[in-house]
């Protein structure tokens, strides 16, 4: 074939209201162009409608639906159609539309909210709570039982998910921790020294720091850091099919997975914790030296004497819980994805939601309670 | 794409003097094919014979170290020439493991290049989708499903209706029934024949299963060694002395395809 002839435009032309004439390239790229105009047309009626094919120069199934439509909606009505001089190569491809066609109309019936739908919907969205009691109980079992026998344990993956999670987390955390220790200082030394009360910015960053703050930008850049890396590992994991290996192997995908990842977790999150309450400390320090005249001696002594342990081991103490909830949740997730790369970056968004939501439920939760213990 | 007078045997696959390299390992050294309009060309050779990247490399998702590529006359080949849109709605196709994009339908998969590359209405779309899907052999109720919802024969053939949807002229068809059971193996192999006939396809093919190699193809290059080791038909190549190709061939799985269909 040649690319003139393919080029050519498709053309109809009644000629003595009783011969239609078809012209051209009858073919894909030239379609909405021939729809339109068949669907224009007042087609003569006629005792017998003559149609002219002979010169159609190419034809691909495109032009072949729209021609056998065109010819089956005469028919129907009741028009005799004469079709001259079809190519047989052209007569094939109407031959296939022909054998088809009966898949093409009737289009899929419209999708109706029946009672099935509406319990299938419901199934589909009360579930994953079942689901999920299911997955932080098998988690718990596998960790006691790795508790009993430390053999289970997979240390390899622990310590390399230790120096990902862990170590590689240490130049964010503590430079955003420096930062939030210097606003925290900047914020109260404007109030402070209205009432020249400028040496309890010691107590503010201190005890504001080592109680709530330290614990929460550390959870909460895990959460982003690795909660969603678990997510995503164990969805494609399940994607490549990698989980279904993992069982068919006889081993457990939790015990595989999700043990090293919580307990380096719970290892990394609470020594990352003393490292940002430092780093916070260190950056409030500075400021009060610089804005407050406090010197670093004066800073100290006022620190060690009024920021008591309790609120540094309170602190502290939440992380690991932080750390259970940011692991399980992202695990989570990952083993919710069903096979398909929308849902790995969909469930990878809600296990960090999820995980942050739940870590500052927590944290309010605690707050609560200490205050009812007087702590 | 159309079938039109004249089925001259024009070469729409030319591979001058290639050669590729990853690093210092070599797949392929001086390649040379002409692949004619309207044949089922095959090209087969064992695991890691560099079959899928010369396939790769005619469709221009891989540029060769050296030599020449010309697809329809257009180069595929050089570094900066970008084929233009014109060629890539002249082929089409099918990847081994079907690459339909999982967040759609079969039936939006199906349509994705009639919506990227026409101004063909929704409901115009809709009707060319399902005689496609039909003309491929899936139900109609198949085409609301998502891919991880098909059975992977089905999404064999879902894929293959993607890759014919614009009508193309030339189709790829990267291992099509690896993985597939011989039933349904040998249905598919019916299909490409069936499809080439009434849509005057030419098909390039990369497979090693033997039974279609016999069934369909007109002609067949072994690669092997980082070269062609032979090419010819079916027959010609059974009667090959090369060490390779005989081992390839008459091998037990290899006689009792060729005593089937030869």
């Amino acid at each position: 074939m040649s690319g003139k002839s393919q080029n050519a435009l498709p053309h109809i032309l009644i000629l003595n209201d009783s011969v239609i004439q078809c012209e051209g390239s009858w073919t894909i790229p030239h379609l909405m162009r021939l729809d339109t105009a068949l669907n224009a047309i007042q087609w003569p009626v006629v005792k017998e409608l003559v149609w002219d094919v002979g010169n159609i120069r190419a034809m691909d199934t495109g032009g072949a639906m729209v021609l056998y439509r065109t010819l089956a909606i005469l028919r129907a009505n009741g028009q005799g159609v004469d079709v001259r001089g079809l190519r047989p190569e052209f007569d094939e491809l109407i031959q296939l539309v022909a054998s088809q066609w009966e898949h093409v109309h009737p289009t899929s019936p419209v999708k109706v909210l029946t009672p099935t739908t509406v319990h299938g919907w419901m199934s589909q969205h009360t579930v994953p709570l079942g689901n999920a009691l299911e997955f932080v109980g098998e988690t718990t079992v596998h960790v006691f039982r790795s508790l009993r026998r430390p053999s289970l344990i997979r240390w390899q993956a622990l310590f390399h998910s230790l120096e990902l999670d862990g170590i590689h987390a240490l130049p964010i955390t503590g430079l955003l921790a420096f930062l939030m220790g210097v606003v925290i200082a900047y914020q109260g030394a404007e109030q402070l020294r209205q009432f020249g009360a400028n040496i309890f910015v010691v107590d503010l960053v201190g005890i504001s720091f080592l109680r709530e703050i330290g614990p929460l930008i550390v959870a909460i850049l895990i959460a982003g850091r690795s909660g969603s890396a678990y997510a995503a590992q164990i969805g494609t994991m399940k994607v490549t099919e990698e989980l279904d290996a993992i069982k068919t192997l006889g081993l457990s995908p939790i015990q595989l997975l999700v043990l090293p990842r919580v307990l380096a977790l719970v290892i990394a999150v609470p020594l990352l914790t003393v490292y940002a309450d430092i780093l916070g400390v260190v950056g409030g320090a500075l400021v009060a030296f610089n804005e407050l005249d406090l010197s670093l001696t004066e800073f100290l002594t006022r620190f060690e004497e009024w920021v008591a342990l309790r609120h540094f081991l309170i602190g502290v103490g939440k992380a690991p819980f932080f750390a259970i909830i940011i692991a399980v949740v992202g695990c989570y997730q990952g083993f919710q994805i069903r096979g398909n790369v929308d849902d790995v970056g969909r469930k990878t968004t809600i296990g960090v939601v999820q995980s942050i939501f739940l870590v500052i439920v927590f944290d309010a939760a605690c707050s609560i309670a200490f205050s009812w213990l007087n702590i | 794409m159309t079938t039109d007078i004249g089925h001259t045997a024009n070469p729409v696959i030319e591979v001058h003097h290639v050669s590729t390299r990853f690093g210092a390992s070599v797949v392929h050294e001086d390649i040379n094919l002409t692949i004619l309009q309207g044949e089922i060309f095959a090209i087969a050779g064992g695991n890691g014979t560099g079959k899928s990247t010369l396939l790769r490399e005619i469709i221009g998702l891989q540029t060769p170290a050296e030599g020449r590529i010309r697809l329809f006359g257009q180069d595929m080949s050089t570094v900066g020439a970008q084929p233009t849109q014109d060629v890539y709605r002249r082929f089409g196709v099918m990847f081994q493991q079907g690459a339909l994009f999982s967040s759609l339908t079969l039936a939006e998969n199906v349509a994705v290049p009639l919506k990227e590359h026409t101004d063909i209405s929704p409901a115009l779309i809709r009707d060319l989708v399902a005689l496609k899907i039909a003309t491929v052999g899936l139900p109609g109720d198949s085409a609301g499903k998502f891919p991880n919802e098909l059975s992977g024969g089905m999404r064999r053939r879902a894929a293959l209706a993607r890759a014919i949807i614009m009508d193309p002229e030339l189709l790829f068809l990267d291992e099509p029934t690896a993985g597939l059971d011989p039933i349904i193996a040998a249905g598919f192999d019916e299909l490409v024949l069936h499809l080439k006939a009434v849509l005057g396809l030419t098909v390039i093919m990369v497979t090693h299963d033997l039974d279609s190699l016999w069934r369909i193809a007109d002609r067949v290059a072994v690669l092997g060694n980082g070269t062609i080791l032979g090419i010819g038909t079916m027959e010609e190549l059974a009667r090959s002395t090369d060490p390779t190709i005989h081992e390839y061939f008459q091998g037990p799985r290899g006689r009792a395809a060729q005593r089937q269909h030869g």
